[in-house]
């Protein structure tokens, strides 16, 4: 608690800190490659015959996905707060890479935790993280999955909490992380906003992404919220399918519960006991949900879904042929979900994808679903 | 009304005594076993039991007690079981009962009824690491109303606005974390322990118990100094299945340097 209170402390000065913003603007542009273009995908748009479909191009940001631009504001801060260590949780790896990034960046030691089943299905991520000089610490308690890697995170965080900044990497966790994540993903829709009126010299119709902890769903959607006319819609891991069990749409099948210090949507049985997850993609398979997402399903603001693993992986090969575009697995599933609705809308429709991260980290994965020896 | 807890606490140190208050896991590794066991710990000179209810997501807690939470949930033991098993062992012992479970189960049961149940099966305390005092307002209020005594923890790195929260809400005793970390770690205990703890009974008037980190006599004895009660968890859960003599004699050693 007193960490979260620092922590919430050394945030707000920090915003009103120009030292501070001035710095994080800086490296936004010539670090991370700030802004991502905002792309028209002509070819898709053309071979589902309906809306227009634009891509958010986090997956061309430094290290590969949006999540570096948390990341980075997050090794700022500890930075500024006197600590000396990152720690962070890592799912599909990106994470991991993009905190392994800010701590070499301002120059902290830094410890990754990474469940046992994703090392095995993220190991080229795995390796990226150890080049850049961060130690992967691998978590085979429980699903061994972005979950048990947030306790163990947690865990040592509440060990070593004088000199160690815990690097929440999506918008959950205790207050301050959620607003915290939030507010450095946002430049994602701000930036979008003035570029899909330059495109297009209105506001979209429809924003697309895909939610796991929701980082960068709620990066591309909070500087719309306040627009009604744009539809927003948040595409959750429907794996096998809800009826299977075997999935990770906590919309779909969870209820009210806490988890790691959070009240939201959570896949839990009777008992309040966490129930196991499951997607083909890493970065989705998590069994709660940020709160903020939550609140915004409950007050119908965001309609949320879910895409199957074999829909996603039908969209990660569409995109890949028609853009030239290999997108992350969990991206594909906000793809999944614009296949199925443009060709449904007329061509004067506009439709925001977030395209999240870059396939690359997921091109071994799928050629062991597909049976291919690489 | 005067809990369980307060009671015993009272004779203790009306005696110029320290309480040993061991922490079990309910069902590990199984549920007649752990019948066995809190007859073995109230014979062997245990003041209050800590039982454990297995969550998923164990934070709080190290590799010792998620191994042994993993092991009960095999068993199939949930808060609902935990609570008809202390009603059933209110038949044999009346020694004074904390459970020790996460919020998540407590939430999901329900509040209210969590209370009235727990209560009636004969439940005096309840320890959940990870619903903070600030949280807490509807549970407080609940077990207060069934006299069920809630327990809050305080670290090392609380501060005193903290403290000053804790000392107010947390009835029975409070719990004081030997250090900052996880339970089941080797003990380092901080060099500010007893300010601190001197700190916290400047404030109120409620006992002061130390826990996480301690596994032998020594330790135990060394806490004891400057402290009203010794919780030793992983250290007892790590020997659950050795011969009952073998146990005896550790559970005694503890028993004899808690004074």
């Amino acid at each position: 608690m007193p960490a979260l209170s620092e922590l919430e402390a050394a945030y707000t000065t920090a915003g009103k800190d120009t030292v501070f913003t001035e710095e994080l603007a800086l490296l936004q542009t010539t670090y991370i490659g700030r802004p991502t273009p905002l792309y028209f995908a002509k070819r898709l748009t053309e071979r589902l015959g309906g809306a227009k479909i634009y891509l958010k191009r986090e997956d061309l940001a430094h290290t590969g996905a949006h999540k570096i631009n948390n990341a980075i504001g997050q090794a700022l801060l500890a930075k500024k707060m006197g600590k000396q260590r990152l720690i962070a949780e890592t799912g599909a790896g990106q994470h991991g890479v993009a905190t392994a990034t800010g701590a070499a960046l301002t120059g902290l030691s830094c410890d990754i935790y990474m469940g046992s089943d994703d090392i095995a299905r993220q190991s080229l991520n795995v390796f990226r993280m150890k080049l850049l000089g961060a130690r992967v610490i691998e978590v085979s308690t429980g699903s061994r999955t972005l979950k048990d890697a947030i306790n163990e995170g947690l865990r040592d965080w509440t060990t070593n909490v004088r000199t160690t900044h815990y690097v929440m990497g999506t918008v959950f966790g205790p207050h301050p992380f959620p607003m915290m994540v939030r507010d450095f993903q946002a430049v994602i829709g701000k930036e979008a906003k003035k570029q899909i009126m330059k495109a297009e010299g209105r506001l979209p119709d429809y924003l697309i992404a895909c939610v796991g902890g929701g980082s960068n769903s709620i990066g591309l959607f909070f500087d719309f919220l306040a627009h009604d006319s744009v539809r927003m819609i948040g595409v959750e891991a429907g794996g096998r399918g809800i009826a299977s069990g075997e999935h990770a749409a906590r919309f779909a099948g969870g209820s009210i519960g806490i988890l790691q210090g959070t009240k939201s949507y959570l896949l839990q049985d009777d008992d309040g006991n966490v129930l196991g997850t499951h997607s083909v993609s890493a970065g989705l398979d998590y069994a709660s949900v940020g709160p903020e997402h939550a609140f915004l399903k409950d007050s119908g603001r965001v309609e949320y879904t879910y895409a199957e693993d074999n829909e996603a992986l039908g969209a990660f090969e569409m995109l890949s042929r028609t853009e030239g575009i290999i997108p992350a697995l969990e991206s594909s599933h906000a793809l999944a979900e614009a296949i199925k609705r443009a060709p449904a809308l007329s061509k004067e429709y506009v439709i925001v994808v977030n395209l999240s991260g870059r396939g690359d980290k997921d091109v071994q994965h799928v050629a062991r679903i597909k049976g291919i020896e690489l | 009304m005067t809990s369980r807890i307060t009671a015993r606490f009272r004779e203790i140190l009306k005696k110029d005594k320290k309480a040993f208050i061991p922490y079990i896991m309910t069902g590990h590794p199984t549920l007649q076993r752990t019948r066995e066991l809190i007859k073995l710990l109230e014979d062997s000179g245990a003041d209050i039991i800590e039982l454990g209810v297995p969550f998923s997501d164990p934070l709080a807690d190290g590799p010792t007690i998620q191994k042994a939470a993993r092991t009960a949930l095999e068993q199939g033991i949930t808060l609902h079981k935990v609570i008809d098993f202390v009603a059933d062992l209110r038949n044999a012992t009346q020694i004074p009962i904390i459970l020790m479970t996460y919020y998540n189960p407590v939430y999901k049961y329900g509040e209210e009824l969590f209370s009235r149940e727990a209560s009636a099966a004969g439940v005096d305390g309840l320890i959940i690491p990870d619903l903070p005092p600030d949280e807490a307002a509807n549970l407080i209020a609940y077990s207060k109303k069934q006299g069920v005594d809630t327990i809050f923890l305080l670290a090392p790195t609380s501060t005193h606005e903290r403290i000053e929260k804790v000392a107010k809400v947390s009835r029975g005793f409070i719990y004081y974390v030997s250090m900052t970390g996880i339970t089941g770690s080797d003990l380092s205990m901080d060099a500010s322990i007893e300010s601190h703890i001197a700190a916290i009974r400047k404030k109120c008037s409620t006992p002061v118990a130390v826990g996480f980190g301690i596994s032998n006599a020594d330790e135990a004895s060394a806490v004891a100094k400057f402290a009203d009660g010794v919780i030793v968890g992983s250290a007892i859960v790590k020997q659950v299945e050795k011969p009952d003599d073998e146990l005896r004699t550790y559970l005694r050693s503890l028993r004899e340097a808690i004074r």
